[in-house]
C-alpha cells in the first residue's frame, strides 16, 4: 500500500528530475556545511583537549594570596608550611602529595644568560611530575633537569654547566620530555633542582605550591571539599584548583565555538529547506488535477499527504547521504586548512557530527514537506478536478 | 468505516434525493445551483442527465459522486445518508460503490495502463498480490485485448483506448454505479459510439449508469432522460 505511494513519489521526482536534483543539491550543501563545521569544531576541541590533558588529573594547592599579602601585613600567609603539607598528606591518603618551591633566577650558560623559572622539589617526587627524555633523573643533592624550551634557549646538553646568580654552579643531568601547556607547572620552560640544595641556599619558610596527583578523577571534588573544610573554615588560607575544572571550562568554550560554526552551517540548510518547500509547492500546483483524480477515485486525504511526505523524505534522504559522504572530504579539507592535521576525522565524535548533519538534513526536508503535503491533501476534489 | 458496507444491497433504490438544495456562497451573493430536487434512481437504471451549461447538472453529478454534500435536504446513496459521513467515509464510498468516467479520461500520467487499472484495487485490497488477475479481466472486458499496450503510459494511447482504460479502472472495484461526465465528449463519432456500446453492455450486466451529456444521440442510449434547467428538474422520462 504505502509502496504504491512511495512509487508515486519516486516517479514524480523522476518526472521533474532537474528540479529534484537542485533540491537535493541544496540539502547536500546544507549537510556538508553542518557536518564539516561540526568536524572542524570537534577536531579543535579534541586537539586542545589532547594538548592539555597531559597534565592529567592533578589538584593544585596554593596559598590564598588575598589582600593581606598585597598590603604586606602578613595577615594571610603566602607560603604552605610543613605542617600544612602533613595535613594535606593525611587528607590525600594514598594519592601522592608533591610540595615544591617555585622561583626564578638569572642563569648563565657559557656566554648566554637569561632568566628562567625554577622548580625545587624532592628528588623522589620528580618522576611523579615529569619524564626525562635524555640523560637521567637527579640523584642525591646535585644536578639539574632542564625543560626543552630552556634547552633550546641556552643550547644546553646533558653535562652543560649552569651558573646561578649567586655564583653556584650545577650540571645538567637530564633533559625533560616536552609536556605541552599545563595548569600545575610549566616544566618545558623551567629548570628543576633538588629541594635540599635549594633550601640550603635560601631561607624559605614554606612551599609555594603543592600538587596532589589524584588517581581517581571522581576523588578530585571530594579532596577539594576536604581541603576547604580543613583549612578555610574561618578564613581562606589555601586555594585549590584542579586541571579537570579548567579543562572542562576550556572544553565548554570550544564546544560553544563548535556550536556556533555548526549553526552557521545550519543557515545553509534552512535555505535548502526553503528550496524544497518551493519545489514541493510547485509540484502541488502542477499536480492539482492529478490530486483531484486520485481523490475522486477513492484516495484518502492521509494517503495524498503520505505521497508528498515521501517525496520530501526522498529528497532529504538522498541529499543527506550524498552530503554525509562528501562531509568526509569537506571535513578533511577544512581540518587540514585550519588545524594542519586530519587525525581526528574518523574519531567517533567527528562521525557523530556527520550523523547529526544528516539527521538535520532529513528533518529539514521533512519539515519543508509538511505544509505542501497538508495543502495537497486539503484540496477540494471538485476544484482540483476542474483545474487545468 | 474501513469499507462502506452496502447497507441496503437489497433495496431497489440506489440513490434518493429528497428536497436537496445546493447553494454556493460567493462574494456577489448566494448562487442556488440545485433547488429542492427530489429524484430516485433504482438499481440497474441507465439515466442521461441533460441540460444547458450552468443548469446545475455538474453539481448534481458531484453530489451523486460524493465529491460534494448538499446544503439542505437528504441524499441517500446505497443506504447511506451522506450528511452522516466523514470525508474518509465519503472517500471509501467513492472507492467501493462508484466508478467515475470523465470526458478527459483523467488517467494518471505517472502510471502505466495496467497500473492505472490496478490503482483503485490496491486502494481497496491494500495488497497488490491479493488483487489477482482482475486488472487483466476488466481491461479485456473494456475491449483492450492487446497486452502489449498495458505497459504503455496513457498518453501513448488513442483517445478511444484511453477511455477504455478509464472504464476498466472504473469497474475494477465492481461498483454498483458508473458515473459518466460527457464520456464521448472528447471522441470522434465512431469511437464514441463504440464507447457507448460498451457502457450499454455494462448496464446490461447490472451496473447502474448515470451520465451527463449534451449530445441527444448519446442520451438516446439511456433508458431515462432527466432534463435540468436552473437547478430544477424540468423533464423526467422515468
Amino acid at each position: 500500500m504505502s509502496r504504491t505511494f512511495f512509487e508515486f513519489a519516486r516517479r514524480n521526482l523522476q518526472r521533474n528530475l532537474f528540479r529534484s536534483l537542485l533540491a537535493v543539491v541544496g540539502i547536500v550543501i546544507g549537510v556538508l556545511a553542518i557536518s564539516s563545521m561540526g568536524i572542524l569544531g570537534n577536531s579543535l576541541t579534541l586537539s586542545v583537549t589532547e594538548e592539555l590533558s597531559t597534565v592529567g588529573d592533578s589538584l593544585s594547592v596554593i596559598p590564598h594570596s588575598g589582600q593581606g599579602s598585597q598590603f604586606g601585613a602578613g595577615l594571610v600567609q603566602d607560603r604552605i608550611s610543613e605542617r600544612q603539607v602533613q595535613d594535606l598528606r593525611r587528607i590525600a591518603g594514598s594519592n601522592p602529595v608533591i610540595p615544591f618551591y617555585s622561583t626564578a633566577d638569572r642563569i648563565q650558560v657559557g656566554t648566554k644568560s637569561g632568566v628562567v623559572s625554577i622548580y625545587a622539589m624532592d628528588t623522589d617526587d620528580i618522576p611523579k611530575l615529569v619524564e626525562v627524555d635524555r640523560g637521567i633523573l637527579i640523584r642525591g643533592n646535585s644536578g639539574v633537569l632542564a625543560g626543552p624550551r630552556v634547552v633550546s634557549q641556552f643550547d644546553l646538553k646533558v653535562g652543560s654547566q649552569i651558573r646561578f646568580e649567586n655564583g653556584d654552579t650545577q650540571r645538567v643531568v637530564g633533559i625533560l620530555k616536552e609536556r605541552g601547556l599545563g595548569f600545575d607547572i610549566q616544566p618545558d620552560y623551567a629548570l628543576i633542582v633538588p629541594s635540599r640544595w635549594y633550601e640550603d641556599r635560601n631561607d624559605e619558610k614554606g612551599y609555594d605550591q603543592v600538587i596532589i596527583k589524584v588517581r581517581n578523577l571522581d576523588d578530585v571534588d571530594v579532596l577539594e571539599k576536604a581541603i576547604d573544610n580543613r583549612f578555610n573554615r574561618r578564613e581562606d588560607v589555601l586555594d585549590t584548583f584542579s586541571s579537570k575544572e579548567i579543562l572542562s571550562s576550556i572544553q565548554q568554550v570550544f564546544g560553544q565555538i563548535s556550536t556556533f560554526t555548526t549553526a552557521i552551517g545550519g543557515i545553509s540548510l534552512i535555505v535548502a529547506g526553503i528550496s524544497i518547500l518551493n519545489v514541493m509547492m510547485m509540484s502541488v500546483t502542477e499536480r492539482t488535477k492529478e490530486i483531484g483524480i486520485l481523490r475522486s477515485i477513492g484516495t484518502l486525504r492521509s494517503e495524498i499527504r503520505q505521497m508528498f511526505i515521501y517525496e520530501a523524505l526522498m529528497l532529504g534522504a538522498i541529499g543527506s547521504v550524498l552530503g554525509g559522504l562528501l562531509s568526509f572530504g569537506g571535513g578533511y579539507l577544512i581540518s587540514l586548512l585550519m588545524l594542519q592535521t586530519t587525525k581526528y576525522l574518523f574519531h567517533p565524535s567527528s562521525l557523530s557530527s556527520i550523523a547529526l548533519g544528516m539527521g538535520f538534513g532529513i528533518a529539514t526536508a521533512l519539515l519543508s514537506g509538511l505544509y505542501p503535503a497538508w495543502k495537497a491533501s486539503n484540496l477540494s476534489p471538485i476544484e482540483a478536478l476542474r483545474y487545468e | 468505516m474501513e469499507t462502506v458496507k452496502a447497507a441496503g444491497e437489497d433495496d431497489p433504490v440506489l440513490i434518493r434525493f429528497d428536497e436537496v438544495s445546493k447553494v454556493y456562497s460567493l462574494p456577489a451573493g448566494d448562487v442556488v445551483a440545485l433547488d429542492r430536487i427530489s429524484l430516485t434512481v433504482e438499481r440497474g437504471e441507465f439515466i442521461a442527465i441533460m441540460g444547458p451549461s450552468g443548469s446545475g447538472k455538474t453539481t448534481l453529478l458531484n453530489l451523486i459522486g460524493c465529491l460534494d454534500v448538499p446544503t439542505s435536504g437528504r441524499l441517500v446513496i446505497n443506504g447511506h445518508d451522506v450528511a452522516d459521513l466523514s470525508d474518509d467515509d465519503l472517500t471509501y464510498l467513492r472507492r467501493d460503490t462508484i466508478g467515475f468516467i470523465f470526458q478527459h479520461f483523467n488517467l494518471i500520467p505517472l502510471l502505466s495502463v495496467l497500473e492505472n487499472v490496478e490503482y483503485p484495487l490496491i486502494l481497496k485490497c491494500r495488497d497488490r498480490n491479493a488483487c489477482g488477475m482482475k486488472p487483466y479481466e476488466v481491461l479485456r472486458a473494456a475491449g483492450l485485448d492487446d497486452e502489449r499496450l498495458y505497459t504503455h503510459k496513457p498518453t501513448e494511447l488513442s483517445g478511444g483506448q484511453q477511455q477504455r482504460v478509464a472504464i476498466a479502472r472504473a469497474i475494477v472495484n465492481d461498483p454498483s454505479l458508473l458515473l459518466c461526465d460527457e464520456p464521448t465528449g472528447n471522441l470522434d463519432q465512431k469511437t464514441g459510439g463504440a464507447i457507448m456500446d460498451l457502457l450499454a453492455e455494462m448496464n446490461r450486466m447490472g451496473k447502474t449508469i448515470i451520465m451527463v451529456t449534451h449530445d441527444t444521440g448519446v442520451a438516446a442510449f439511456a433508458h431515462r432522460q432527466v432534463r435540468i434547467v436552473d437547478g430544477r428538474i424540468m423533464e423526467d422520462t422515468g
